[in-house]
């Protein structure tokens, strides 16, 4: 099946071309048949490229080796699951990945707004399907993932071991469908701009499809932390990695474009700053495929280095000069209709807000890029890790939890003194005390920073807590619903607000969870013997006896350790270091199975207050002698088979073989044996973390409250405010026909 | 490529061309400015709404005073009618 796959992405490139010619035909012309035809280009493509999809996958399920992209990142070992996964681990398939993602969402919105943004819709069609062009002809001419060979092995290279973990199945697909999204609202930016629609059509379309990026990415962005947590063997869950950092920069400034684009809807005000996010936004979503595809910056996530450096930048070039170019070509038309009324407002806080994330986004792209600057200019490339953005990002972070708390209390336009007392003294109050109490835990007060998120995030989470309380109260008041039913339907029928309020309550959670594991975190490095014993923050975590097993697949050498704590037992956790066989041939017929790729498990018991933290990093080199000694003895046995061979028949020498290959999995497991029989002592790092099951609990809550935003509102709620329609002849008059507070949104 | 690719792949090339080429096939009505100038004024009423209802809801949970939603409704229902005017003129053309 691969010439089809072949000729699947020739005919998805003309499919695509022809999309783009007929669309801005249509467009200039006037012509709606050959805008039709033009997105249908699209919905072809999805068609297409899912075939191509499938002819990959089934290629893996199937270990047709004959496929290089199979033969280099699966092997007949890799579990089924794996196999799925497997085709976005390659260079190849992550830019097929992205092609079909780009194709399926380009299709969903096109089919959704094919009876509205008609002057926008063929011009962002025209741009969405750029993007299909860019990416299909990489896949088809740099790096194809239906290039063949005509001598397929029998076996293949098999998945990179820290990529056998269960969130690679969703993180990049979560994370590319993020990037993908991000496309809509900068295509139908780019088409409001060259048709001068700018008013609220073009905002229509891209919040929606924004806030699913923004949801989309940020799910991508916590898997890929919680991988790092559980599986890089580290301790930690964010490194400010190039490629982590690739995948936030897009989410913050979705983040400000969720909200600045409501000032926008109902102020008329801001039409620059959201044009200029979306296309930021646009723009980062490619930065951040290119950092992950070029490897141009060092990361622990990039997996496919390679020479597409090039083609990304003339594409960033164009993004950035096209888009700048756009905005200052329609600044006129870009100005606001109304100016901000009070500075106690929400747009005000909304305004703050937005220049906290975009100071924030551009903290985290100079770092980030520092390397490259600096190696461009001095000649040398200076690493930068976490400590240089700290100094930053908390006090940016610290702002941006206490105006995720102001938000939901103050109203839009204006506010006065007795209202702001009214609302903000329960908050107030609950994070100040929240800060004495903790001020009065030991060790919590020289820690400022940590304590300031404590007492910030316990003052959003009692914002959010009195607007759900009222507002159910509010509800009740006219319709005697049950609290609980309130409360359902307030939500239910004023998702947007509500869904958003969740979303602050689920950050104000996480970023508790990073300031208290951040700030808190105990760790040690130890060397123990069976038996030994070393205590962390108060626990004492007992290396109880190591463990081994080899398989197939890998030889895992582990530990049991028993943790307790004022001589209470507390749990027992395992942790391993898996070894898997390396492809390498000159580490010899044993010493290849000792000295691949090597991928850890750890040790976790995970707690509501504290995370106990452990992984075994066993040192091979007292098998050394052996392994040497077992690659000296097993080559000299299979040049004798081989010497053998001619003299005997073909089902003798496949049972000579297996006679040689039995013994030296028997010779591999023996060897592996010594580290329980004979057990020296291995490193660990053990470390108690406290609050870090928050981190992902914040996370939940907020994909839950993005969730709510996201979602369709139900019909029945839809246009139950009614404005009368003026009468020409007399004074126009406007009655709103009252429903239970919080009608309906879209 | 065997005879079976080959024929699978003319067989999806020809659905394709059947499919982009079906539109042009029926001749359709031009769109107009007027309709686009419709489709926003649509959007705007549908925000402007939102707004009313946001600013009820801030005023039954207290973030606004009675006196601060009065006018404040009286001037974005003003700015609704407006809209509705502006609909009304290009549904008549």
């Amino acid at each position: 099946m691969a010439p089809v796959g072949r000729t699947l992405l020739i005919l998805g490139l003309l499919v695509a071309g022809y999309g783009i010619a007929a669309s801005l035909y249509g467009a200039r012309s006037g012509r709606e048949e050959w805008v039709v035809s033009g997105r249908r280009s699209v919905y072809a493509l999805a068609g297409l490229m899912t075939i191509a999809w499938a002819i990959v996958e089934v290629a893996f399920i199937r270990n047709d080796f004959s496929f290089t992209v199979v033969a280099q990142h699966s092997s007949t070992t890799t579990p089924l699951f794996y196999k799925l996964a497997a085709p976005w681990s390659s260079q190849e398939g992550s830019l097929l990945l992205w092609v079909w993602l780009l194709s399926l969402w380009s299709s969903l919105v096109l089919f959704l707004t094919r009876r509205r943004v008609r002057e926008i819709a063929p011009y962002a069609t025209a741009v969405l399907l750029g993007f299909a062009v860019f990416f299909t002809s990489l896949a088809a001419f740099f790096a194809n993932p239906f290039t063949t060979t005509a001598n397929p092995p029998t076996e293949g290279a098999g998945l990179d071991p820290l990529l056998l973990h269960p969130s690679m199945m969703i993180h990049p697909p979560m994370l590319y469908s993020g990037y993908t999204l991000l496309a809509i609202p900068f295509a139908f930016a780019v088409g409001a701009l060259i048709t001068g629609r700018l008013n609220s059509e073009w905002i229509w379309v891209s919040r929606r499809f924004a806030l699913a990026a923004w949801l989309f990415l940020g799910i991508g962005v916590v898997l890929g932390a919680r991988w790092s947590y559980t599986e890089l063997g580290w301790g930690g869950y964010w490194a400010w990695d190039p490629v982590e950092n690739a995948a936030l920069m897009p989410w913050l400034c979705t983040t400000a474009f969720i909200h600045s684009v409501m000032i926008q809807e109902k102020r008329g005000m801001l039409k620059v700053w959201n044009v200029s996010l979306v296309l930021a936004a646009g723009t980062l979503a490619i930065l951040g495929t290119f950092l992950v595809r070029s490897g141009i910056l060092d990361s622990i996530h990039a997996f496919g280095a390679s020479t597409l450096g090039v083609p990304f930048v003339l594409l960033l070039a164009v993004m950035i000069t096209g888009g700048i170019g756009l905005v200052l070509a329609r600044r006129a038309q870009l100005r606001s209709d109304a100016q901000l009324d009070s500075l106690l407002s929400r747009e005000a806080v909304f305004l703050l807000q937005n220049l906290v994330l975009v100071a924030m986004v551009f903290v985290i792209f100079w770092i980030t890029f520092f390397p490259l600057i600096s190696e461009a200019v001095t000649g040398t490339k200076v690493s930068v890790g976490p400590p240089a953005f700290r100094p930053f990002i908390v006090p940016l972070a610290l702002v941006l939890v206490a105006l995720a708390g102001i938000g939901p209390l103050i109203a839009w336009r204006r506010v006065t003194v007795a209202n702001l007392r009214r609302n903000f003294t329960v908050p107030v109050l609950v994070g100040v005390a929240t800060g004495v109490v903790l001020l009065a835990v030991g060790g919590v007060g020289a820690k400022p920073f940590a304590l300031t998120m404590f007492a910030l995030g316990a003052f959003v989470l009692a914002s959010v807590a009195q607007e759900l309380w009222r507002g159910t109260g509010a509800r009740r008041a006219m319709t005697r619903e049950a609290p609980p039913l309130a409360l359902a339907r307030l939500i239910r029928r004023n998702r947007r607000r509500y869904g958003g309020y969740i979303v602050h309550a689920g950050l104000a959670v996480l970023l508790i969870g990073v300031a208290a594991s951040s700030s808190f975190q105990r760790s040690r490095d130890v060397v123990l013997a069976p038996g030994q014993h070393a205590r962390v923050d108060g626990y004492e975590i007992r290396y109880v006896h190591p463990t081994v097993a080899a398989t197939a697949q890998k030889i895992s050498f582990g530990a049991v350790l028993d943790v307790s704590k004022g001589g209470k037992h507390v749990t027992t956790v395992r942790t391993t270091r898996g070894f898997y066989p390396s492809q390498d041939p000159t580490q010899g017929l044993i010493g290849r199975f000792f000295n691949g790729e090597a991928d850890s498990n750890v040790g976790l018991r995970a707690g509501l207050t504290k995370d106990i933290w452990t992984v075994v990093n066993p040192d091979l080199t007292p098998l050394g002698s052996y392994i040497n000694q077992g690659n000296g003895v097993f080559a000299a046995a299979l040049a004798r088979t081989m010497k053998s061979m001619p003299g005997l028949a073909a089902g003798q020498q496949q049972a000579a073989l297996n006679t040689l290959w039995t013994l030296r999995d028997q010779a591999i497991t023996g060897i592996a044996n010594r580290y329980v029989t004979h057990p020296w002592p291995v490193e660990f790092l053990l470390i108690v973390d406290p609050l870090v099951t928050w981190i992902w609990i914040g996370a939940i809550i907020i994909a839950a409250g993005g969730l709510i935003a996201l979602w369709p509102i139900p019909s029945l709620a839809r246009g139950r405010i009614r404005v009368a329609a003026p009468s020409r002849a007399s004074a126009p008059a406007v009655t709103a026909i009252r429903e239970p507070v919080g009608a309906s949104e879209r | 490529m065997t005879f079976a690719s080959f024929a699978l792949v003319l067989a999806i090339l020809f659905a394709v061309v059947l499919f982009l080429s079906a539109p042009l096939r029926v001749a359709r009505a031009a769109g107009g400015d007027a309709r686009s100038e419709l489709a926003d004024l649509e959007a705007a009423r549908e925000a402007k709404y939102r707004e009313i209802r946001d600013a009820e809801l801030d005023h039954r949970t207290g973030k606004l005073s009675d006196a601060d939603y009065e006018a404040l409704d009286s001037t974005l229902r003003a700015e609704a009618i407006e809209i509705l005017r502006s609909i009304d003129t290009i549904s008549e053309l």
